[in-house]
């Protein structure tokens, strides 16, 4: 299958690949999978004091549309709050990636593996 | 000879249907079928009874390449059962589970770039033992008639046979 030249960009230089460390003050993780294709991904979000995320950093098992889902998110959650990260779709993903239909479930994974960092991080902060 | 195509896979074998299934029983029907169906033997007829009896042959190999396979069995029983494995949606797997398979595949990606053959092997015996364990607890959840446990078995089964495929990639990558 031909991948857009956005989905290669991201494959060859993914963005804020890595891990923090997890007892780092502000930094939450959200775990998902893909049984469709058997995708990993792993999104982590360091958060300010004033509940701004600072930096992002994911690390992905997956195909490139995978990657490339998780590499962009990381650059757009970069520089908003928790709630406004939460109103990333997946079809603004997919979109921006130009993602063919077989290929939507990676965008539903970037999506949901940001609810779940937002989710981990309301639990450490909220709960 | 006809075959009925709105037939579940499990009937159209003359199977139970259900999960355990009797794979020489399996064999032999599709064998039986399989003669009755092919395509030579309509090759002598009109055309419309040549390509309803290739429909027929096509049915046949998918019911079979189906069912052999115990996940692909698992989600297509699940499927006739009304209850949505949830392949495409369902990303929320425990996070344990989630855990253990990024430290799979870190493991994995270690030892390839490291060229270590050993370790992979290691890998993949590690793997094929715990695809068992994970294949029994599938069985007895559908034996319970526990569909909703046995969908996220399925799902679980998903990782865990991709990441055989990218061990074994791996191996052919470092013995080619």
């Amino acid at each position: 299958m031909a991948y857009s030249e956005k989905v290669l960009d991201h494959y060859e230089n993914p963005r804020n690949v890595g891990s923090f460390a997890k007892e780092e003050e502000g930094v939450a993780t959200g775990m998902v999978g893909a049984p469709a294709c058997g995708d990993v991904m792993k999104l982590q979000i360091k958060v300010g004091k004033d509940g701004v995320i600072e930096d992002a950093k994911f690390k992905t098992y997956g195909c490139g549309s995978a990657i490339a889902s998780s590499s962009l998110v990381t650059e757009w959650v970069k520089g908003k709050t928790i709630d406004q990260a939460l109103e990333i779709k997946n079809t603004q993903i997919a979109e921006e990636l130009a993602l063919p239909p077989v290929k939507i479930h990676c965008s539903i994974l970037a999506e949901d593996a940001i609810k779940a960092a937002v989710a981990d991080y309301k639990k450490k902060h909220e709960g | 000879m006809s075959i009925d195509l709105q037939q579940d896979y499990f009937a159209l074998f003359g199977l139970p249907r259900r999960f355990d299934i009797d794979e020489g029983a399996l064999e032999a029907a599709f064998h039986a079928l399989q003669g009755e169906v092919h395509p030579d033997r309509h090759a002598h007829l009109p055309d419309a009874d040549r390509r309803r009896a290739m429909q027929w042959a096509t049915r046949v190999n998918e019911a079979f390449r189906t069912l052999r396979k115990p996940l692909a069995r698992a989600l297509y029983l699940l499927e006739v059962r009304g209850v949505d494995s949830g392949l495409e949606t369902n990303t929320a797997m425990s996070a344990a589970f989630l855990m253990e398979q990024m430290e799979w595949r870190e493991a994995v990606e270690e030892a390839r770039a490291g060229g270590e053959v050993g370790e992979l092997e290691h890998l993949h015996q590690r793997l094929r033992q715990h695809g068992r364990s994970v294949l029994a607890e599938l069985q007895a959840q559908f034996a319970a008639d526990d569909l909703q446990a046995a969908a996220d078995t399925a799902r679980r089964m998903m990782f865990i046979e991709k990441l055989q495929n990218d061990i074994d990639e791996a191996l052919e990558a470092l013995e080619s």
